[in-house]
């Protein structure tokens, strides 16, 4: 079931700009509202545009569910990871191990209004972009798999 | 009356979701009315956090005067993200029993009794 | 011998190492081949009772454990700069929380060695154990969180993971109708006791157990909470007349998911006991809550035993002893909730029936998951669960048959078995409460007794059928799995003096003292 060109065309253009705003959530969680849930759920409607108008056999040969069954795995991992890694540092599960450090987001947060920095807050940005990967990837293999429940049926 | 008006909202929310549960026969309404009480209680998380004139809670350079409660709020985006795991379980359930018993109405599906 | 740094994050790693296990398993399903998955889920759910059992012995030599997540120093609660409130999600670890740790640890491990053998021919095999170590995940935590809301989202994690498990057999309809029936019932209680959660929260400010507990006014608003905590708990424990569930989901369920569901109800069980005697203890009407708990308990026990009488599904009949074994915790303990408020009381017979009814936990889950093992076990034989239909299979399956017999006398009470230690000491102790309630607690058990000969009689004994002529012994995961729980039926049974004084007593005290609960997170306040 395809929809028109037009409806296929004005697809395939927005989907990138989706994917962006997306990304822009996630990395962005710990700064302005959203975070890796909000994010993923984002990239995952891009997904369900995509489906919509190319159909579910189409996107889903360049997607494809192992892809994101990855996508789900690697997020998964690399939250727990994250927080295993500050037992690791002697400190307690969950830590913020990188806040504060001068390493990867752990430039001290500047005292006085600004727009905030993007490389602070330690560890919360490696758990929303992990979230992020596992949202987008979670949501849309349901999807799939719905569809795929719905196509049997027919 | 006007502070309390988002709690009448809870009620008449609780309300109607569960009556659509209760009454309902069709599976995928019973669904529905799960997810309006969902709704309500996320509404009465997010009520109880306001407070008049509050700012958003970011610590760091925040200027005098009442913050909202942040921890309400975290309660209810995990409530939103449980409830979106739980509401897609039961759909797909509903998928399955659809495609071998050629039903949603919850009538037809008392092969479990007794 | 063990590095301190495992040492010192114990309870972090009873959460953690199930968790990274349940992710990990897709990836190494994936990666691998059969055999290094299956090592991997044993390995794991091995490691995660080694823990639980390294935790057990730290808190019941030591005392009260506190942890709290994402702190510097995860042994202090409450930070020096918060003004006395503890800000963080902290898992409060008393002897009541780790017997319940011990619990999930030894079923658990059983359960996997089962699934190794028993879940072979079915497809699906890496969400089956993603989700059982995702079960894992939910029961230990929501025994051993201290935080109302971290205790609500692991209840909804062993919700989930326990409805797609019952689920799990999807080619078949019933199944998937059974899960849908958990599943509901599961997400609204579970929405109750996040109604509760925000009420205590709109009220105290917290969402710390201990800080609740210590700040209890008992206003109109806290009965209001009260009632749906109990409501949503009692109705995920089972406990009728909100036990419509449990009788579908347990006996569509994989056997093994099914002994280990009974394990996640007792969580739940646990749950109400944390809310009634922790949350709000002094400031309840000890003997309304208390004959509250008794009622529901001997309705429990009776619509049970009556309803799995006439059963013909082997695991349908189970399920509702297991409704009626219940029963029996709610009775031992709401007895000791009922006489709280009295010293001498208390000290004649109340802590004796608590401790009947905490020990008789333990038993049950052993017990319990023992037979619905064995069940499971002829199922894989047989593929019937009909009574009907099975017969003469103690020619061929003796180990099982043994490991039946074991099972059925202990949740008979006959002795040497656990069951009967633990029903023992709630016939005494409800005796000097009242007489009347322990007559019908004996009454069930003898019809428990009766409905287990007729099940044993129609599947083991009798001429060998001829369509089971070349049945087989199960594999020896299975037998493994099940001679764990058997093993530790016979020892319970014939060292309870040492189980009680060793594990059950200690928990019961645990239970009953709230104020040292509090000074454990807040200090002496």
């Amino acid at each position: 079931m395809n929809m028109s060109r037009i409806v296929r065309t004005v697809a395939d253009i927005s989907f990138p700009f989706i994917l962006i705003y997306g990304f822009y959530i996630v990395v962005h969680g710990h700064l302005t509202p959203g975070g890796g849930f909000q994010g993923g759920a984002v990239i995952a409607t891009g997904i369900v545009l995509l489906v919509a108008a190319h159909g579910h056999e189409a996107v889903a040969r360049q997607i494809t569910g192992n892809l994101l069954k990855n996508a789900e795995t690697f997020g998964l991992l690399l939250f727990i990871i994250t927080a295993l890694i500050a037992i690791l540092l002697g400190q307690g599960f969950f830590t913020n191990w990188l806040a504060n450090t001068g390493m990867l987001f752990g430039t001290p947060v500047a005292f006085g209004p600004g727009p905030g920095d993007l490389n602070t807050a330690g560890v919360i940005p490696i758990m929303n972009i992990a979230v992020g990967i596992e949202v987008l990837g979670a949501l849309s293999i349901i999807l799939y798999y719905m569809l795929s429940g719905a196509q049997e049926a027919r | 009356m006007f502070y309390n008006l988002p709690f009448i909202a809870v009620a008449v929310i609780a309300a109607l979701g569960i009556v659509t549960m209760l009454l309902r026969q069709n599976l995928i309404k019973m669904i529905m009315g799960l997810s309006l009480i969902e709704s309500a209680v996320n509404l009465f998380l997010v009520a109880l956090g306001y407070r008049e004139g509050g700012i958003a809670p970011i610590f760091t350079n925040a200027p005098a005067g009442e913050m909202v409660m942040p921890t309400v709020q975290a309660m209810t985006l995990t409530n939103i993200v449980i409830g979106i795991a739980t509401t897609a379980m039961l759909l797909s359930f509903v998928m399955v029993i659809y495609r071998k018993y050629g039903t949603a109405n919850a009538q037809y599906m008392r092969k479990l009794r007794g | 011998m063990i590095p301190d740094i495992i040492m010192h994050n114990l309870p972090a790693f009873l959460i953690a190492v199930p968790m990274f296990a349940a992710f990990a398993t897709p990836l190494i399903g994936r990666l691998g081949n059969e055999r290094v998955r299956d090592a991997w889920v044993l390995l794991a759910m091995a490691l995660t009772a080694a823990v639980a059992v390294l935790l057990a012995a730290q808190v019941y030599s030591a005392g009260t454990l506190v942890y709290t997540f994402g702190g510097a120093s995860p042994g202090i609660p409450v930070p020096a700069d918060s003004g006395g409130i503890p800000v963080r999600i902290i898992f409060t670890i008393d002897a009541m929380s780790a017997f319940m740790a011990l619990i999930a640890g030894i079923v658990g491990f059983s359960v996997t060695a089962y699934s190794m053998a028993s879940q072979s021919r079915s497809s699906g095999r890496e969400s089956y154990y993603m989700l059982l170590l995702l079960l894992t995940v939910g029961v230990l935590g929501m025994v051993c969180t201290g935080d109302l809301f971290n205790f609500f989202v692991f209840l909804e994690i062993s919700s989930l993971a326990g409805a797609a498990l019952v689920a799990s057999r999807v080619d078949r309809g019933v199944a998937v109708e059974a899960g849908l029936k958990y599943a509901v019932l599961s997400t609204l209680g579970g929405l109750l006791v996040l109604f509760a959660v925000a009420l205590l929260y709109g009220q105290y400010g917290s969402l710390n157990m201990a800080l609740i507990a210590h700040q209890m006014q008992f206003t109109v608003l806290d009965m209001v909470a009260l009632v749906l905590l109990v409501t949503a708990l009692a109705m995920k424990c089972g406990a009728v007349p909100m036990h419509f569930w449990t009788p579908d989901a347990y006996s569509m369920a994989p056997a093994p998911v099914t002994a280990f569901l009974v394990v996640a109800s007792q969580a739940s069980l646990y749950g109400l006991f944390r809310v009634v005697f922790t949350l709000y203890n002094v400031t309840l009407n000890y003997s309304l809550v208390g004959w509250f708990i008794i009622i529901i308990g001997v309705l429990s026990m009776v619509v049970g035993v009556t309803m799995a009488l006439p059963q013909k599904d082997v695991m349908r009949l189970m399920a509702y002893h297991a409704v009626s074994q219940t029963g029996y915790m709610l009775l031992g303990v709401g007895v000791g909730l009922a006489v709280l408020g009295d010293e001498t009381l208390m000290s004649t017979f109340g802590l004796t029936a608590m401790e009947g009814g905490i020990f008789h936990i333990i038993n049950h889950a052993m017990y319990k998951g023992l037979l619905f093992l064995t069940a499971g076990a002829v199922f894989y034989r047989t593929g019937t669960r009909n009574l009907n239909q099975m017969g003469g299979l103690g020619h061929n399956m003796k180990w099982t048959m043994v490991f039946f017999i074991i099972g059925a006398l202990a949740i008979a009470g006959i002795p040497p078995f656990n069951g009967f230690a633990s029903k023992l000491m709630i016939y005494e102790s409800v005796f000097l409460f009242n007489p009347f309630l322990s007559i019908i607690a004996m009454v069930v058990s003898i019809l428990t007794l009766a409905s287990f000969v007729k099940v044993f009689h129609s599947v083991f004994m009798g001429p060998q059928l001829p369509e089971y002529q070349d049945v087989k012994e199960v594999p020896a995961y299975m037998l493994i799995g099940m001679g764990i729980l058997a093993l530790v039926v016979i020892v319970f049974g014939l060292f309870p003096q040492v189980v009680v004084d060793g594990l059950v007593a200690p928990a019961a005290s645990a239970l009953v003292d709230q104020s040292s609960y509090i000074a454990s997170v807040l200090g002496g306040i």
